[in-house]
């Protein structure tokens, strides 16, 4: 059985970057296990002479030609879905 | 219930041939959007360019241009797609708004036939879910009875097909996201081969996995949409290469056919009707000729565990593009980007995404990657040595698609892991990148049941004419 902690979720939202209140953690603690306790079942399989499939069709490292593709995309329209803009830059906020 | 669409292919001749009008077409399918608009399984309606691309098409008629194959036909697109003439959302906050600037090639591809997109369908938002009620924004009915969900995570597709607001929809599948819904509202609902349909331009969720594929009323239908939309794409790198693109059936007998039936789903946790439903179709199959036979998957059990580690993992990362810096929404009162990172995506994400994402930082995170993450990747080729396997002694691997007819709406929302057991017998397909296919069964009786039949990778064709000579008969 995997035991989650509040701290383990406050860990893992910082992780990726949500923001947690304590009565969301409250809930998420049992939420997360409850699906971590059901795939953690796969742990009991012995796969150690097995090799990952990570892509089915076996492709890999698929090469096109070095060559520039007209993506028909207009700069105008790109940047007017970014929420900041300055002279036609995308602004973002300070890092510090 | 008769449709009041005809077949895809005859629509399009009678446009080509000035039999009727493309805008003709278009105003059917806005007005009876409109008037079912209590569904709730459209976003958005695409209402200025689908009236204006009719009536260009219209006028290349006139002028004795052929339009192409599918020349003024009506179509939705899951919201998760991009396309031009109304915002692309995937039913998430954090992109409400959003004008993509450019189509996804599936939509390009349906375009240049002169197929008309005419709106945009609900959808689990970021397709997280078995049925629809993780949208942002609404829930869809089910249009067999309104207190019930229409499956998902495509529920709008499924349901808009069948509330005959268009003669087809696309969906995407990334554990069963077309064919649940379709077995919950009475579709035809595809997942071609993995890398079969370009991607390019539709909403990521988990990529070793997502497909995208055609929600229709009959599987000629599906066949025709196939033809149109499957190919390579140099703006896909994963897309695969086939011998041939002919899916339309053809005269096809199930004589001699060898179907598999999976040992360990008997006395699984199916429902007695749809155990019973499969039963009947299986005594159809062997009196129309095919040989029906066990095949065994000693790990499929462990195919749920699985795809809910890989399907998250893929999420957390395909979902880290969601910043609040290039486009959609953004807390504009943070001051530092950290805290914009936080405060948007927390803000943005619903409860479902935000889950998943964890849940995927989790099971990648060091210390865990190789007791989760690696480990599922390991058991999938052992699952993909079992269907291999299989495939080896039939044909065709049948199952019901779904362990249920669909439940209420709010039944399974407060019970996450309940939930995805919904998904139970369709994630292998999508684990082994092999083509499935639900089609409708108990038509006419109170809820539709699914039955779905899986071929080896790349056998889409040989799937869809055998799927196409059992319709009818179940």
């Amino acid at each position: 059985m995997t035991k989650l902690t509040k701290d383990d979720i406050f860990k893992l939202a910082k992780l990726s970057n949500i923001l947690v209140t304590e009565s969301d953690v409250k809930s998420l603690v049992g939420e997360i296990e409850v699906i971590l306790n059901y795939v953690s079942q796969l742990q009991a399989l012995n796969l150690a002479n097995t090799e990952p499939t990570y892509q089915v069709t076996g492709l890999s490292n698929v090469m096109r030609p070095d060559e520039e593709i007209d993506y028909r995309i207009s700069t105008e329209d790109l940047m007017k879905n970014v929420p900041d803009v300055e002279n036609n830059y995308i602004k973002v906020k300070r890092v510090l | 219930m008769m449709s009041q669409w005809k077949d895809i292919d005859l629509i399009a001749n009678e446009v080509n041939s000035g039999k009727t009008t493309a805008l003709s077409l278009v105003e059917k399918s806005l007005a009876t959007i409109e008037d079912k608009s209590d569904y709730d399984a459209i976003i958005s309606v695409i209402k200025d360019r689908a009236i204006e691309r009719a009536k260009s098409i219209d006028a290349r008629i006139v002028k004795g241009e052929k339009v192409g194959r599918l020349a003024g036909v009506p179509f939705i697109a899951k919201d998760n797609m991009l396309t031009f003439g109304s915002a692309t959302t995937a039913a998430s906050n954090i992109l409400k708004g959003f004008v993509a600037p450019y189509q996804a090639t599936v939509i390009e591809r349906l375009e240049a036939e002169g197929a008309i997109c005419v709106a945009k369908a609900n959808l689990d938002a970021f397709a997280h879910g078995s049925s629809t009620e993780n949208s942002d924004f609404m829930v869809t009915k089910n249009p067999h009875n309104k207190k019930l969900v229409p499956g998902g995570s495509s529920g709008g597709s499924a349901a808009a097909v069948i509330l005959d607001m268009a003669p087809f929809a696309l969906g995407t599948d990334t554990g069963g996201s077309i064919r649940l819904p379709a077995s919950f509202c009475g579709a035809v609902g595809f997942k071609p081969t993995y890398g079969l349909v370009s991607r390019n331009g539709v909403i990521a969720m988990a990529s070793s996995t997502d497909v995208i594929g055609p929600i229709t009323k009959n599987v000629r239908d599906t066949a025709i949409v196939m033809e149109v939309i499957a190919g390579q794409d140099t703006l896909d790198s994963t897309t695969i290469k086939l011998d041939s693109y002919d899916f339309i059936p053809d005269k096809y007998s199930l004589k001699g056919k060898t179907i598999g039936v999976v040992k360990e789903f008997e006395g699984s946790d199916i429902s007695k009707p749809v155990q019973t439903k499969f039963g009947q179709t299986i005594e159809t199959l062997k009196s129309l000729g095919a040989n029906v036979i066990e095949v065994s998957f000693p790990l499929i059990e462990y195919s749920l565990a699985c795809y809910y580690i890989i399907a998250p993992a893929e999420i957390s990362s395909n979902l880290s593009r969601y910043d609040g810096t290039r486009y959609g929404f953004s807390d504009s009162k943070a001051t530092t980007l950290e805290e914009s990172y936080n405060k948007t995506r927390s803000l943005g994400f619903g409860r479902e995404a935000k889950r998943r994402i964890m849940l995927g930082t989790y099971v990648l995170s060091s210390g865990y990657y190789d007791a989760y993450y690696n480990q599922a990747q390991k058991l999938r080729t052992k699952l993909i040595e079992e269907y291999n396997q299989a495939f080896k002694k039939c044909d065709f691997i049948i199952t019901p698609t779904a362990p249920d007819v669909a439940f209420a709406i709010g039944e399974n929302v407060d019970d996450s892991m309940k939930m995805y057991l919904t998904d139970v017998l369709t994630v292998g397909a999508s684990l082994v990148g092999i083509p499935a296919i639900s089609i409708p069964a108990n038509v006419g009786n109170s809820l539709p049941i699914g039955i779905q039949i899986m071929a080896d990778q790349k056998h889409d064709a040989d799937l869809i004419n055998f799927a196409n000579a059992l319709e009818g008969s179940i």
